[in-house]
């Protein structure tokens, strides 16, 4: 999804790097908080980390021909909510930045602001809203993490359209929507599979942790103790 | 009638290797070309003669590109990996959750 180097003029590189700091310098924040506060949290942020790592650097077929990579940012939005997400997302991208040319580094700010900061809003805001209407975990998580890596492409292609509107901006939307929302679709799916997998693991071996993060409780009355 | 989680999960792998061997089997002719190259096309129609105004001066070989990604993959496979070790490793040890 990311936005190619050189590949947004100057004015909209600004723009989107001045959208993205705030988030990402509270994200910070936020970590360090639970660095001193919550040190038996820290792992699970790790591993939250390491989903955003290994699941964009993979970049997997789609029907509809072309190749796109998954965001891996759903899990850490659900978990910790976009803000330390926002602050995980921008070490993944800095790295393909510069060590990859993948994205860049004039485009760090609005790559940063579709991966790192509208795609987590959207799955943590569904996550939330999907718990509070009695939804199950599976498939709150599901439609969070799908919903994280979908937006992320919704928002590049609405990006691009921002600042190349041809004649008719609408018409460009759809144009870059066809190049990246509709590949994405198969792949989000996927994306979503994998981590209500996972979240299933973390749900049935960390049930205390997950009621603290989610500030939920998940297993009320007969909570098995955790041998 | 209740199946049992490893059954579930290898039901949710099989359904993920569907998805993604799904696109060769409908589409076996196409280049799948990454959409991040297909978008700078996309701008390139939209605004002819675009070109970009700033590159990186580092361009990894093909070869050195894939090297990268894949250490970008195991690095989040190794934290996974320990993570869920680490996990069963306590619970089979009979440690209560810290």
């Amino acid at each position: 999804m990311h936005i190619m180097e050189g590949y947004l003029p100057l004015i909209w590189c600004i723009f989107w790097y001045l959208a993205s700091i705030p988030f990402v310098v509270y994200g910070v924040l936020r970590i360090k908080k639970i660095f001193d506060e919550h040190p038996e949290q820290k792992m699970i942020l790790a591993v939250s980390g390491a989903f955003i790592f290994i699941l964009s650097s993979l970049k997997m077929p789609s029907v509809t021909g072309s190749s796109s990579h998954p965001t891996g940012t759903g899990l850490g939005a659900i978990l910790f909510g976009p803000f330390v997400t926002a602050a995980l997302s921008v070490i993944v991208l800095i790295f393909q930045a510069l060590l990859l040319a993948h994205g860049g580094i004039t485009t760090l700010g609005a790559n940063e602001f579709s991966m790192g900061i509208a795609g987590p809003i959207a799955g943590w805001l569904a996550f939330k809203g999907l718990r509070m209407a009695k939804l199950g975990m599976a498939p709150s998580v599901f439609v969070a993490t799908v919903l994280a890596d979908w937006m992320t492409y919704v928002v590049t292609a609405s990006e691009l359209s921002l600042a190349y509107p041809g004649a008719n901006i609408f018409n460009t939307w759809l144009t870059f929507m066809g190049v990246y929302a509709i590949t994405q679709i198969p792949l989000a799916i996927a994306e979503g599979i994998l981590i209500v997998i996972f979240f299933d693991f973390l749900v049935s071996n960390r049930p205390k942790m997950i009621e603290s993060l989610l500030k939920e409780h998940i297993l009320p009355g007969t909570r098995r103790s955790v041998q | 009638m209740k199946i049992s989680k490893p059954l579930l999960y290898a039901l949710g792998f099989l359904i993920l290797i569907g998805l993604l061997a799904l696109p060769f089997i409908l589409n076996p002719n196409a280049g799948f070309g990454g959409s991040d190259d297909q978008g700078s096309a996309a701008i390139g129609r939209i605004s002819p003669g675009y070109t970009p105004w700033f590159t990186w001066f580092w361009q990894p070989p093909a070869e050195t590109e894939s090297f990268l990604f894949a250490v970008q993959a195991s690095i989040g496979a190794v934290v996974i990996g320990y993570f869920i070790g680490y996990t069963r490793g306590r619970k089979a040890a009979g440690k209560a959750e810290e």
